[in-house]
């Protein structure tokens, strides 16, 4: 189970939407969850012709929460209704990108949220079967849900005929056993089917040629909690929660350097710094900012003079950044960037699952670079050379992980280049100098 | 039947059960493989050379089909691992509230490194990626148990707990 401290602190300026039931006692509970407007989304979409459906979820400007930030309403109407293939719903909870923590929270304190919204997707795109990826190591919420689809069939909101509308659905869970790398949609399926974790080569896209071979919608956990709002509330209002064509609210997970760390509702848009001084209640020890990581580890780094922008995923990336999975990192003055930079890739290198050349190379020479770098022992051509690769990985490989590994290094190489020059001049790293010197 | 002829015996009913269950979820027996490999090595501890053959048997693949599928995921063991295993996360958001110390401080404590088990059996460490617990950093998962916003007063309370056989 979470500390449950840790996670939800709470703040007057949440937005709370997706996460409005999650400090209701027993709430996993099917009763409870009724007694909250429970299923009523469902049983109102059934009562919509499928692409109603769709039509509310495009307008409501939701996008993908797994880090693409994809039009969800747009995603599903790319499912050929007409094709005579089974279709399929998988749900993605296979969050592991660094820094991200909030589908736990949603899996944790909210499961049947989560079923209702996949059973709508499923009406809406003529499909009769969802299946939940849930990483191997979140097996107390796979606990949870089970027990929820049990309570879920067992009062007729999952199975044959769902509330008389001859509507038949069936939710699974689905474990993975380690690997980030399955959190990539056509990965997650060649997973799902029982194969090694390597993606596919796209087009075609999953919506069209998915889970053997069927049409497929694959949305992440926080995404598909969203649509019973929606559906509940109508477009408009989900729409007008955030900014344009950024819908509703997002769970913003605050961590490392920061004085409240916990997931926070917050509209689409909130500005960063008010994220990170009023929600989050600042640094710790009085310490100055250095950097960010806005959207979990893939996402080229902030400086301090960066944070005034909206978190909405046009205005990150007019920035050159990305919203990503909301997972925001604070980093402090006194850490090292050429340490972030390393550690970053050392997780890339250690999850790249090899199909690429230039990811699978990419990332072991970079990570070896690095290392030495960062122990003082590097070139004076080094940080070259690690742009270098970099860029050499960029857009080559069939999956992006080759570029989440070298997006947040070009930015740390460009933005922190004096810190690469330091550790240059010393032969050792300044900060772990600094920190011997203190002690 | 197992592998050349043995019986398998270390595989329960309520295991094989399951096992029905899970398969009976899938249009492909095949996509079971990962959900059997884990909920079988759950009850065995790691695994075993029966185990993958049984899962072969059933999903009617070949034995070699289940092994390749292993090699891919972290979390499945071949060998025995120690009754408790500590998974200490350094990744970004937990080395930044201090998850190198507390990996070197379970080093020390247990006296062993990184994939490596205790002569007793007792316990195994691993330095793992992100866990999915940042904003409890730092945090680690002792078999499938959270423990978040750790220090190293807390790591040896648990360990303590752990040699007196607690869960
Ligand atoms: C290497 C890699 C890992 C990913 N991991 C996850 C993940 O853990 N969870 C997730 O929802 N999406 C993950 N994604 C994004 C998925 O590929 C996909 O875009 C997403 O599940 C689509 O759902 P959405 O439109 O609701 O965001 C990952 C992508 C890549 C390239
Ligand atoms: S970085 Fe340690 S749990 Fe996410």
């Amino acid at each position: 189970m979470s500390d449950y401290e840790s996670y939800l602190k709470g703040s007057p300026l949440e937005v709370q939407v997706i996460s409005r039931r999650f400090r209701i006692p027993n709430i996993t509970s099917i009763d409870v969850f009724l007694a909250h407007d429970g299923y009523k989304a469902l049983a109102k979409a059934l009562k919509m012709k499928p692409e109603e459906v769709i039509n509310e979820v495009k307008n409501s400007g939701l996008r993908g929460r797994g880090g693409a930030g994809f039009n969800t309403g747009m995603k599903w109407s790319f499912v050929p209704r007409q094709s005579p293939k089974p279709k399929y719903v998988a749900c993605n909870a296979d969050e592991s990108e660094p820094g991200t923590c909030k589908d736990r929270p949603l899996m944790e304190y909210d499961p049947h949220q989560l079923l209702e919204g996949i059973a709508i997707a499923g009406y809406a795109i003529g499909s009769h079967q969802g299946y939940i990826y849930i990483r191997g190591e979140y097996r107390y919420l796979m606990d949870i849900l089970d027990r929820a689809i049990a309570e879920a069939y067992a009062r007729g909101y999952l199975g044959k005929n769902i509330l008389g509308s001859g509507f038949d659905f069936d939710i699974a869970t689905h474990t993975g056993a380690g690997a980030y790398e399955c959190g990539e949609e056509t990965a997650l399926l060649n997973s799902l089917e029982g194969f090694r974790g390597n993606p596919r080569v796209k087009p075609p896209f999953p919506a069209v040629v998915g889970v053997y071979g069927c049409p497929t919608v694959v949305n992440n956990v926080e995404t598909l909690s969203n649509v019973p709002a929606i559906i509940l509330n109508g477009a408009d209002w989900y729409a007008k929660l955030g900014t344009p064509k950024n819908g509703g609210t997002r769970l913003f997970c605050l961590s490392g350097h920061i004085n409240r760390p916990g997931v926070y509702e917050l509209p689409m848009g909130f500005p960063l710094r008010r994220m990170i001084e009023e929600v989050g209640g600042g640094i710790p020890g009085g310490k100055k900012l250095k950097a960010v990581i806005p959207g979990g580890s893939s996402c080229p780094v902030l400086t301090a003079d960066e944070i005034d922008v909206a978190m909405d995923f046009d205005s990150v990336a007019k920035i050159g950044s990305m919203l990503g999975s909301g997972g925001v990192v604070m980093i402090d003055e006194d850490t090292c960037m050429v340490k972030m930079a390393l550690r970053i890739m050392k997780f890339y290198a250690h999850e790249s699952c090899g199909w690429c050349i230039p990811c699978r190379e990419g990332t072991s020479w970079l990570e070896a670079l690095l290392e030495r770098f960062h122990s003082g022992a590097g070139l004076a051509t080094d940080a070259d050379t690690a742009l270098d690769v970099s860029y050499n990985m960029l857009g080559k490989t069939l999956c992006p992980l080759g570029d989440a590994a070298a997006l947040p290094t070009i930015s740390i190489v460009k933005k922190f280049r004096g810190e690469f020059e330091e550790h240059l001049k010393l032969g050792a790293c300044p900060y772990e100098r600094k920190a011997v010197a203190v002690a | 039947m197992g592998f050349r002829g043995q019986k398998i015996e270390m595989i329960s009913d309520a295991l094989k059960s399951k096992f029905d269950q899970v398969i009976a979820h899938y249009p492909s027996k095949r996509s079971a493989i990962v959900p059997l490999l884990v909920f079988g090595q759950d009850e065995i501890g790691h695994v075993s050379g029966e185990l993958v053959e049984e899962i072969a048997r059933r999903v009617e693949v070949r034995p070699i089909e289940v092994e390749e599928t292993i090699g891919f995921y972290s979390m499945l063991h071949r060998r025995p691992i120690g009754k408790h295993n500590f998974q200490v996360c350094t990744n970004v958001s937990c080395m930044l509230r201090g998850a190198e110390e507390i990996m070197a401080h379970c080093e020390r404590r247990l006296g062993i490194g990184h994939k490596q088990t205790t002569a007793d059996g007792l316990f195994s460490l691993e330095e793992v990626e992100c866990l999915g617990a940042c904003c409890g950093a730092p945090a680690m998962q002792v078999n499938y148990d959270f423990y978040e916003n750790l220090t190293p007063e807390k790591v040896d309370a648990l360990i303590a707990r752990l040699k007196k056989g607690g869960a």
